[in-house]
């Protein structure tokens, strides 16, 4: 292979990978503390809520839609899991996969909402998520009466404290959900179908396919993904609460787009998707480990998103003129 | 004639190279323009006619060579720019703004102003102006996206001589015209030829070349064939130019071929949102039934409501002598009804997919096992349709937007064919495709036929009807105005009833 093939290579399969890959070197060099196996099962750990909902969103994403309810669904699930986890009259056994079943429940219950609103009288996701993101942190409020629950049993945190050879069990759980994601958007009809809509729904229309089910479908997976995110949330921080979840939209897109999923729809991929949350999460990390303070790091993180997605625009170009 | 005595060059393009990845679409071209002459470029699909034309219109850049204005080298680095040199483009693809109005879309690059605001007045004046020069009677506020695709193209001519121009280029402008619209377009090449103007018009319609053309130029697999004036070459000779061999007949019609009795698609009192009238007729097993009539007369419209595209007001739709419910084009294709539609771009294609994915789009169902595609399947599926409609492509990986126009529209057959359904409805089906190719999709369609499936067919290209027909049925202001059978082909005949003069 001569090096204008592999350079070729690099932009496309890696893509966005080479500035993850860039950052950690330069952290590594300038940050003692960022290379050390401990941090970087922080970063692991620190980076699987996200990702978990950025593959939701992303799927939202390629269909060129948005999902912006999905911080306030994510209280509305933890609250629901954890008051079905606390409920003194349930075994345990059988609470805690109740209070899985009812987090992923309530997440694809309102994903459903979205997914049938948006279709059924043809209006854009963002003003109906903007409408399910006030509406799921009012029930959640009023189902919690505003209280935090902590008192988890403590066979339900040991989960949270799980990690094999350094990598956290929630880090483990967000890279297998990438694959399996992955495998559906590239293997499947399902997937197929994903990225035609994303590119021209009316001739995917005019194929014969039913367009509305696999929209609404996006949506309901993405609300999984949010309740599956909520019990992962519980496990690290041992909470739930119906404040929490505030400008996790904001995070899980970032993630999608950095990973150079395009906002119009029909391009993109999860690994990409998982690159992007780690983009964001190294970022995080190094900077606070640098004495960075909170107000500077935002400014930072937020230069470094519009970055990213200038660097991929011209990796674009640049691949075309290799190609 | 009066170009003959004026033999200055207005463009001389010298040495032209162009290569796409695993395409040479243009290979050491050498062309001159006559000033004032109507110069008729020719050739199969993806010859590289419209690569040429992008590089005169500064859409992309030659890899060598160099292109004179009047003498003076000339390299357009954007459209904008060959614009403001005069040369002026109607594009074989369609680039209108479909959220703005027809005006808006017209006067896009000039919008007659009052101070810092657009003025209305003179806007839409000027436009009535040139929509009359073209012959289309819309409402200039109408939105574009509401226009059907021959009153689009004429819009795109509109556009393009609704400023001084030196040189108008058309590429394939009345693919989607009927003919007496072409026969306006005509007119308005030769007033505005008068005043002095240089015309490249590219076109699968042969025999235009004689009514406006004075020099004819052929391409194949991006190399000039030869140029010659109108007046020392016929058709044939000009096809085998193209396709480098004898060509005996346009159409395949094979007389022993007999159409059975048995309805397979009938049509009872269908209502269309279009029309106040109320259309039926059946389409019987083994017959090619063409629609004829004028741009306008809801052909497309009705087939739509057939294929549950749009949405039906009211009739009956019977599949062999059954009553089917149709409501969305899923329970059509369901049923084994296609409908090839006339916009491909958007409707037909997935530019951005691959040729493959495209040509498998209708029948996912069978490169699949499980809800998992199979890629290997689909792969050889797609080459064997790429194969046997000869699409030009480099692999079936290509992406859709990167095949040449022609090569994009058969592409779309393809899709359909591998659908394997039992009715086929084509809406402009050979829209764009070359004499050679739309032979062989002639002959492709003989044989769905002999396995006794039917096909209707929209056309503006009468000829084209009459050629491949049994029967042709004609539409005029959204019914049924009459019906012709083979042995009474006739142009006038068919022509009066779309006109509705008895
Ligand atoms: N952007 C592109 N990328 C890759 N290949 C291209 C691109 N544009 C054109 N080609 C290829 O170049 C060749 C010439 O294409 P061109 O569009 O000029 O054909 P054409 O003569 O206009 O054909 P048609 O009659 O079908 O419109 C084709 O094989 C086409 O696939
Ligand atoms: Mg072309």
């Amino acid at each position: 292979m001569d090096t204008k093939k592999i350079a070729y290579l690099m932009l496309n399969e890696a893509g966005i990978g080479v500035v993850l890959v860039f950052l950690c070197l330069v952290f590594s060099v300038f940050v003692p503390k960022f290379a050390t196996m401990n941090n970087i099962s922080n970063i692991f750990t620190q980076i699987s809520i996200n990702t978990v909902i950025a593959v939701g969103m992303t799927f939202v994403i390629l269909l060129g839609g948005i999902d912006l309810s999905v911080g306030s669904v994510l209280a509305l699930c933890t609250i629901l899991a954890g008051l079905t986890i606390t409920k003194e009259t349930l075994p345990l056994g059988a609470a805690i996969p109740l209070a899985v079943l009812a987090s992923m429940a309530a997440g694809m219950a309102c994903g459903l909402f979205n997914g049938w609103v948006c279709e059924r009288w043809k209006i854009h996701s963002f003003v109906v998520t903007l409408g399910m993101l006030n509406m799921a942190r009012g029930a959640v409020l009023q189902v919690s009466n505003s209280r935090t629950i902590y008192s988890f049993p403590k066979e339900f945190n040991a989960f949270g404290t799980l990690s094999y050879y350094g990598i956290p069990l929630i880090f483990i759980i967000a890279v297998l959900l990438v694959l399996i994601g992955h495998f559906i958007l590239k293997k499947t009809v399902f997937g197929r179908m994903i990225y035609a809509i994303g590119n021209n729904e009316e001739a995917v229309r005019l194929s014969g396919h039913n367009t509305k089910i696999y929209k609404v479908t996006a949506f309901v997976i993405c609300g999984a993904t949010v309740g599956l995110a909520a019990i992962l949330y519980m496990l690290r921080l041992n909470i739930a609460s119906p404040i929490l979840g505030n400008g996790f939209e904001l995070s899980a897109i970032a993630a999608v787009v950095i990973g150079g999923t395009s906002m119009s729809g029909g391009k993109g991929s999860l690994i990409g998707t998982l690159i992007g949350a780690a983009i964001i999460g190294v970022l995080n990390n190094g900077l606070l480990l640098m004495g960075m303070s909170d107000f500077a790091r935002q400014i930072v993180t937020g230069a470094i998103i519009v970055a990213a997605v200038i660097i991929d625009t011209y990796r674009a170009r640049l691949s075309k003129m290799l190609s | 004639m009066m170009n003959a005595v004026n033999d200055a060059n207005i463009l001389s393009i010298k040495n032209v190279s162009k290569n796409f990845p695993g395409v040479c679409a243009l290979s050491d071209v050498s062309l001159d323009i006559r000033k004032g002459e109507v110069h008729v470029l020719v050739g199969e699909n993806g010859a590289g006619k419209s690569t040429l034309i992008k590089i005169i219109c500064g859409f992309h850049p030659g890899d060598s060579g160099e292109v004179l204005l009047e003498g003076v080298h000339y390299a357009p680095e954007t459209p904008r720019a060959a614009m403001d040199a005069g040369i002026r483009v109607v594009y074989q693809e369609f680039n209108l703004l479909s959220y703005l109005s027809v005006a808006e879309n017209i006067f896009f690059d000039h919008l007659p102003r009052k101070g810092p605001l657009v003025d209305k007045k003179k806007l839409h004046d000027d436009t009535v102006k040139v929509l009359r020069r073209v012959g289309l009677d819309v409402d200039p506020w109408q939105p574009v996206e509401l226009l059907g695709v021959a009153q689009m193209q004429l819009v795109e001519i509109a556009k393009a001589i609704s400023s001084k121009c030196r040189v108008l280029i058309l590429d394939e402008p009345t693919a989607t015209l009927s003919p007496s619209e072409i026969s306006r377009l005509f007119d308005i090449i030769r007033t505005e030829k008068q005043e002095g103007l240089t015309v490249i018009y590219i076109s699968h319609h042969l025999n235009e070349i004689y009514d406006i053309g004075d020099r004819v130029t052929v391409l194949r697999n991006g190399e000039i064939v030869g140029t010659k004036s109108v007046k020392e070459i016929d058709i044939p000779q000009i096809v085998s130019m193209m396709v480098g061999r004898q060509m005996e007949s346009e159409y395949p019609f094979m007389d022993e071929f007999k159409q059975t009795d048995i309805p397979i698609l009938e049509v009872k009192r269908l209502r269309i949102a279009a029309s106040p009238h109320e259309i039926s007729f059946a389409l019987k097993q083994g017959e090619i039934l063409g629609i004829a009539g004028l741009v306008g007369s809801k052909r497309t419209e009705t087939v739509r409501a057939i294929f549950g595209a749009d949405a039906r007001l009211g009739g009956e739709i019977l599949l062999n002598g059954k009553m089917i419910n149709i409501l969305t084009p899923k329970d059509a294709v369901e049923h084994g009804i296609c409908l090839l539609t006339e916009d491909r771009k958007s409707q037909g294609l997935i530019l951005d997919m691959q040729l493959d994915c495209n040509i498998s789009l209708a029948s996912i169902d069978k490169v699949s096992k499980l809800g998992l595609i199979d890629y290997g399947e689909e792969r050889r599926q797609a080459e064997r349709f790429t194969a046997s409609l000869a699409i030009k492509t480099p692999s079936v990986s290509q992406l859709v937007r990167n095949l040449s126009g022609g090569n994009q529209q058969k592409a779309v057959i393809a899709k359909w064919m591998f659908s394997d359904a039992n009715v086929l409805i084509f809406d402009e089906p050979t829209r764009g495709i070359d004499v050679g190719a739309k032979y062989e999709i002639y002959l492709l369609m003989w044989d769905l036929l002999s396995r006794g499936k039917g096909i209707l067919i929209v056309s503006s290209d009468l000829n084209e009807l009459m050629g491949i027909c049994h029967r042709i049925i004609v539409f005029s202001e959204g019914q049924v105005s009459g019906e012709v059978l083979r042995p009474e082909f006739e142009q006038e005949r068919i022509l009066r009833y779309a006109y509705r003069v008895s």
